[in-house]
């Protein structure tokens, strides 16, 4: 029924508008009646993080976002979806990743997103070190079974 | 000759973002290819001495590690991954 809707995928080190995302979408697309936006913060872990570097696959990471996307888009029905994830130095409360999903109904579009979410955490190549605020860097975030659990409840 | 590209700490432990090798023809699968690179020297035997915690990519998809690696151009080897 639908054209093909091709995702919007963006792998950057600034920082991301969420208002100007949002317009780009729903002023490019019509038939939209919902749109679900998340996005994800680098936590400041009580005060004691100062930043995290995130590092990525060049080239894979896009193509993981697309390819995750796109199943996102087949499956729900979305009118449009955007993912946009930072990567270098990100300081504790600024942005990382950012997803919208637009769809005719609300429960396709918040659906997309978290399913772009929970496959995004465990297939798109990308790592997050931690910097203490005391000078230490410390170690590589672990992966988390929560996560592959999150992602495994859509099969 | 076959690129290979590391990341997070299989990176940090190997000592180097990339390298290019040729893979002796014995090594099939991605698990032939590993236990190949353990063979390589103590820094790869640190980084992957947990082969179940390693992620492999050939020509930037994931793979299983008892998939073929086939002609590749290109494999990644990486922790879980922790984006989002």
């Amino acid at each position: 029924m639908s054209s093909k809707v091709e995702p919007y995928i963006r792998v950057q080190r600034e920082d991301f508008d969420l208002q100007a995302e949002v317009d780009r979408l729903s002023t490019q697309t019509s038939g939209i009646g919902a749109i679900v936006t998340f996005s994800g913060l680098c936590r400041d872990e009580g005060g004691k993080l100062a930043a995290l570097e995130l590092e990525h696959y060049p080239g894979m990471a896009e193509a993981e976002m697309s390819r995750i996307a796109s199943l996102a888009i087949e499956r729900f029905g979305l009118l449009g979806l955007t993912a946009i994830h930072r990567y270098g130095k990100i300081a504790a409360r600024e942005n990382i990743v950012l997803v919208i999903a637009a769809a005719p109904h609300r429960q396709a579009a918040f659906d997309g997103a978290n399913f772009v979410m929970d496959y995004l955490k465990t297939a798109a190549p990308f790592w997050k070190k931690e910097h203490g605020k005391d000078g230490s860097t410390g170690g590589w975030v672990a992966a988390k079974d929560a996560d592959d659990a999150a992602r495994d409840k859509w099969k | 000759m076959t690129k290979l590209v590391y990341f997070a700490w299989v990176r940090e432990r190997i000592g180097k973002a990339e390298e290019e090798m040729t893979l002796p023809s014995s090594v099939v699968s991605v698990a032939d290819l590993l236990n190949h690179l353990k063979t390589m020297g103590e820094e790869y035997e640190t980084a992957l001495q947990f082969p179940d915690v390693i992620r492999v990519a050939v020509d930037q998809e994931h793979v299983e590690h008892d998939e073929p690696i086939g002609n590749a151009r290109e494999i990644g080897i990486f922790p879980p991954m922790t984006g989002g």
